[in-house]
Parts: structure tokens; C-alpha cells; sequence
């Protein structure tokens, strides 16, 4: 009688955990996570201290110093004037182009290949290329010589210039927004648009306000990915940029700082202010992006 | 019918061709131009160099010492694949089939080392690996590179091993398989695909990985990309032929990788992770 008038008894530990989930199998996740925190986390937190220890000028020294030179404090307006004109470039052209290829057509599969070659050739290849291709008397020189749009004398000035380094970001960054944008439109079921199109909507309002809409979500995460890029531009802004003036942008900074000065609390705390900054933008477009609806596309997606 | 349909093109249409065309056009302009100069004498102006020559390829390979910069490169290559396999997979395994208090958290973890760009977090980490005497060595070369593969590795399998029926595992359970053999027997070559895809996109981004390596590499353990970036940006007593020859180097090692890698990946897990 007492037996069974005395409550049940608790599952054991493991039981309950293993009803949420937790059970030996996470014990997997350990190396990766070991790793990671090693190797990514406590440097950042290591080097987050190191900036607050400058060898002269307090606890925010080197914080100050950075915003107190107009050198250094320059290369934010820099980066941001190379890093927001090209991720826009690269956006507002792929969403025209993804658009008119959403469809099956022969030799997409190659068109999509060609464009991931400029990806995985890199940056540094790329600006190699750039050097000889838009240099003084490089062939597309020759070309606007040829049609008579720039006099044989005066070649237009692209690389050692701000623009070498927005050709770089373009030639690396637009293949990337494409391929991004075509796999999010590719995830939109076509069936949405047909729907319109039997509701006697014209290809302009289809794109305005079925196929745009389910796509804006999407834009904002490429355009997020392809301001990273912009953003942390560095090798192309060293060989094919002018490095010193127009394109000292605040990854050289902060290399200089930390690996040719040798002063670590100084590059670690333009380090930091190139990741704050670059948050606080990718945290906007992702409230932004909050603010649109992000339900299901009925797709693939 | 088709045809007539594919002729008739509108001029937005037109726009669009046009525009892929000429950036086609200036992508392989820029190829071009550095292949084609890797095979001349000389090339000081006009449409195409002076004469021809092979020369460059040999007093590159000479210059640069590319024999032992190759061997590191590949030394460096295959051991972040190998490492980041080792550690990713067990930890996509687990975040693919439970799902627990704090999953996000581990989601984020492992999202950051791909949003933060390398430059950012590159220099901290050269900054410890310094302080532990790690950095120049090959060591500190591939711990730097694991941190984008170890996250790239787990964002690429979660979705592989989801759609991973685990009713199989159940089946071989009930059929009395213990842990070792369910995940040797089973769920190992069920994943196999999956890792040699995810295996060859690691192998493309570290082999073509600039800016950690830069940070961390001393001399002996400079991987090619890296020493094509020093021998562009201190030149002047070498000649743009024979960096051109070393470029092209680079370039044709990874066109071979980037074609074995179309033969099993789609081009858009190339920048995005699958999204089927």
C-alpha cells in the first residue's frame, strides 16, 4: 500500500537531460567548440585587453590616438567610400542580371562556373591582373585609344588609384553577389509568379511586388556579405590602390600598426574599431532586414 | 518554336547579356594579360610582347625557390583539411540531430570566425601566436587556418548529415549494432560525399587563403599566394615576367582544384552554404 501511495520516482539525471536533448552525442561538439574558442575567441578577448594597455596614454591611449590623428582616423571615411560603393554596385547589378537568368536556359551551368572563377583566383591574382589589364598601356587603355575616347597621350589613371581598388572589389565581389542572389531567387517558387501573372499582373509589377518583396531579405544578407569584403579589403588596396593616400584604407592601418611598428596595442585596438564598425553596419542592415517579411517562399529556400 | 522565342530577345534582355559580357570581357582581359606576359621577353607597350619565351617559368621557379614554397603550400593545405574534417564533422554531427538548451549560442560561435573578416581577427591572433612563439612556423600557419574552415566545415555538413534518414541509425541499433559500428558502418560512409565536397571548398579557400596566412607566415612557411603578394609588392630588382610566370603558377593550381571541385559541388556552395 505505502509502495504505491508514495509519488513515482524521479527519472534519473540523464533521463531528464536526454528529454532536452543533452546527451553524450554533444559531447561531439566539444573539439570544434575547444578549438574555436582557443584560436578565435581568446585572442579577440586577449586583444581587446592589449588595447586597453598602450604603452603611453592611459587605458583608452590608443583609442585616442587613433581618432586623434587625422591619418589614422581617415581611413574609416576611406573604407566606408570603397566598402559602400562597391557592395552596391555589386548588389544592384546581380539583382537585373539573377532576374533574367532565374529561368533554365543552355549553358547556365558554365556561365555559373566562369563566374566563380574570379572568386577563387583571390584577390591577389586579381590585382596582379588588374596592374597589366588597366595599367597605362594595358589593353583597356589601348581599347579606349582605339575608339577615341581618351587621347593616345593621356591614358586614363585607374590603377595607384581609388579606382584599381573598386575594379578589384568588383571583379571579386560582383560573381559572389550574383551566385548569392541567384540561389535566393531560385529558392522563390515560380508558382507565386505565375499566380500573378494569372491576376493579369504585368513583369513589372510582378517583380515590384511579389518577386522583390521575397527577395529583399535575401539582398540585405548579400549585401552584408559583400560589404564584409569591401570592407576588410587588403591586398588589392596594397598593390593595385595607392596605399599610403587614397586607399589607405583601415586594414593597412591597422597592419602597420601591429606588424611593421610593432605596436600590438595599437594594431589590436584599430582591429577592434574595424570590427565594431563593421557590426554596427551588418547589425542596421539586419534590423532592417527584421522589418520585411521573411516567411516561407513556398521554395526550395 | 523555341528557337524563334530565344531570338526575339527584349532590349532588357539585351542589357542584361551585355553587361555579363563585358564583365566576362574585362575578367578575361585580366587573365589574359598576365598569362600572355608570363610567356614574353619583353612588353613595355602595344597590343601583345615582343617576343616569346618559356624562360620566365624556369627563372621564377629558381627566383622564388617555388619548389619548397609549393611543398609548404600543400603541407599547409592537407593539414587543415585533414584538422578541420577531424574537428567539424563531429561537432556538425551533433548540432544536426539534437537539438538542445543553447544550441544558438553554438550556432553563433561558429558563425563569427566566417562573418569577422580575417584582417580583424588575423591580427589578435598573430598577436598571441607571437606571445607563444607559434607564429612563423607552420604550426601557427595552420591554426590560423582552421579558424574560417573549422566553422566553414560545420555550416557545409549540418545541412548534409540532416537530411540523413535517422531512422537508419535507429535500425541498426535495434539490430544490435553498438555506437563504434553505427558510426563506422553506417553514418561514416553515408557522409562520405558530403566530406569530400566539403573537404575540396576548404582545400580551394585555404590554398587561395591571403590574408591569415600572411599574418602568421615567417619565411619558411609562406604558402604561394603569399609569396606571389611579396614578390608583387617588393618588386623592381625582379622582373614583372618572371612574377607574371609565378602567377600564372598560382592561377593553373587552382583552376585544376577549382575544376576537380565543380566535379562534386554546385558553384554556389562556392560562396554560400547548401541550401538545399
Amino acid at each position: 500500500m505505502s509502495a504505491l501511495a508514495a509519488a513515482p520516482p524521479r527519472p534519473a539525471l540523464r533521463h531528464r537531460l536526454a528529454e532536452h536533448g543533452v546527451d553524450r552525442t554533444l559531447l561531439l561538439m566539444l573539439p570544434g567548440i575547444v578549438a574555436i574558442a582557443a584560436l578565435f575567441c581568446y585572442p579577440f578577448v586577449y586583444g581587446l585587453g592589449l588595447s586597453f594597455q598602450p604603452s603611453k596614454g592611459g587605458v583608452f591611449g590608443a583609442y585616442r590616438s587613433f581618432f586623434g590623428d587625422s591619418f589614422s582616423s581617415g581611413t574609416i571615411a576611406t573604407t566606408f567610400g570603397l566598402a559602400i560603393p562597391s557592395s552596391l554596385i555589386n548588389v544592384g547589378l546581380s539583382v537585373p542580371i539573377s532576374y533574367r537568368m532565374r529561368g533554365d536556359f543552355r549553358g547556365k551551368r558554365l556561365l555559373l562556373t566562369l563566374l566563380v572563377v574570379p572568386i577563387t583566383l583571390g584577390t591577389v591574382l586579381t590585382a596582379e591582373g588588374i596592374l597589366e589589364f588597366f595599367g597605362p598601356v594595358g589593353w583597356f587603355n589601348l581599347t579606349l585609344q582605339k575608339l577615341g575616347l581618351v587621347s593616345a597621350g593621356a591614358p586614363m589613371k585607374l590603377i595607384n588609384d581609388y579606382w584599381g581598388v573598386l575594379f578589384s572589389l568588383i571583379i571579386s565581389g560582383f560573381p559572389f553577389a550574383f551566385l548569392l542572389t541567384h540561389s535566393y531567387l531560385s529558392g522563390i517558387h515560380p508558382a507565386l509568379e505565375k499566380a500573378a501573372a494569372t491576376l493579369g499582373a504585368g513583369w513589372w509589377q510582378r517583380f515590384r511586388f511579389v518577386t522583390f518583396p521575397l527577395l529583399l531579405p535575401g539582398l540585405l544578407t548579400t549585401f552584408c556579405l559583400t560589404f564584409v569584403l569591401g570592407f576588410s579589403v587588403f591586398p588589392s588596396a596594397m598593390m593595385v590602390g595607392d596605399p599610403d593616400g587614397k586607399t589607405h584604407v583601415i586594414s593597412i592601418e591597422a597592419y602597420e600598426q601591429a606588424l611593421q611598428n610593432f605596436d600590438y596595442p595599437q594594431g589590436c585596438a584599430d582591429a577592434m574599431i574595424m570590427t565594431g564598425l563593421m557590426l554596427a553596419v551588418i547589425a542596421l542592415a539586419m534590423g532592417i532586414r527584421a522589418l520585411f517579411y521573411s516567411g516561407s517562399t513556398g521554395g526550395k529556400g | 518554336m523555341l528557337r524563334t522565342k530565344a531570338l526575339t530577345l527584349r532590349p532588357g534582355t539585351w542589357l542584361v547579356w551585355a553587361l555579363v559580357v563585358f564583365f566576362l570581357v574585362n575578367v578575361l582581359g585580366v587573365i589574359g594579360s598576365v598569362v600572355l606576359d608570363s610567356f614574353g621577353t619583353t612588353w613595355f607597350n602595344g597590343w601583345s610582347p615582343n617576343g616569346y619565351t618559356s624562360s620566365n617559368y624556369s627563372s621564377a621557379w629558381n627566383e622564388f625557390d617555388l619548389g619548397q614554397v609549393m611543398t609548404v603550400t600543400f603541407e599547409i593545405t592537407f593539414l587543415v583539411v585533414g584538422l578541420s574534417l577531424l574537428l567539424g564533422v563531429p561537432a556538425a554531427y551533433a548540432l544536426a540531430r539534437r537539438s538542445f538548451p543553447g544550441k544558438r549560442a553554438v550556432m553563433l560561435l561558429f558563425v563569427l570566425p566566417i562573418l569577422v573578416p580575417p584582417i580583424a581577427y588575423g591580427i589578435p591572433l598573430a598577436t598571441v601566436l607571437y606571445k607563444f612563439h607559434l607564429a612563423g612556423s607552420l604550426t601557427g600557419v595552420v591554426l590560423a587556418n582552421l579558424v574560417p574552415s573549422i566553422p566553414f566545415v560545420v555550416y557545409t555538413m549540418t545541412p548534409f548529415i540532416e537530411q540523413i534518414d535517422p531512422r537508419l541509425e535507429q535500425a541498426a541499433r535495434m539490430c544490435g549494432a553498438p555506437t563504434r559500428s553505427v558510426l563506422g558502418r553506417i553514418v561514416a560512409p553515408l557522409l562520405l560525399p558530403g566530406m569530400l565536397a566539403a573537404g575540396i571548398l576548404v582545400l580551394v579557400r585555404t590554398f587561395g587563403m591571403f590574408e591569415l596566412t600572411f599574418l602568421t607566415s615567417g619565411p619558411t612557411s609562406q604558402t604561394l599566394v603569399v609569396s606571389l603578394f611579396s614578390a608583387v609588392f617588393s618588386a623592381g630588382i625582379r622582373s614583372a615576367q618572371s612574377i607574371d610566370a609565378m602567377a600564372v603558377i598560382y592561377t593553373g593550381s587552382m583552376l585544376v582544384l577549382l575544376v576537380i571541385a565543380l566535379r562534386f559541388v554546385n558553384p554556389t556552395q562556392l560562396v554560400a552554404r547548401s541550401r538545399d
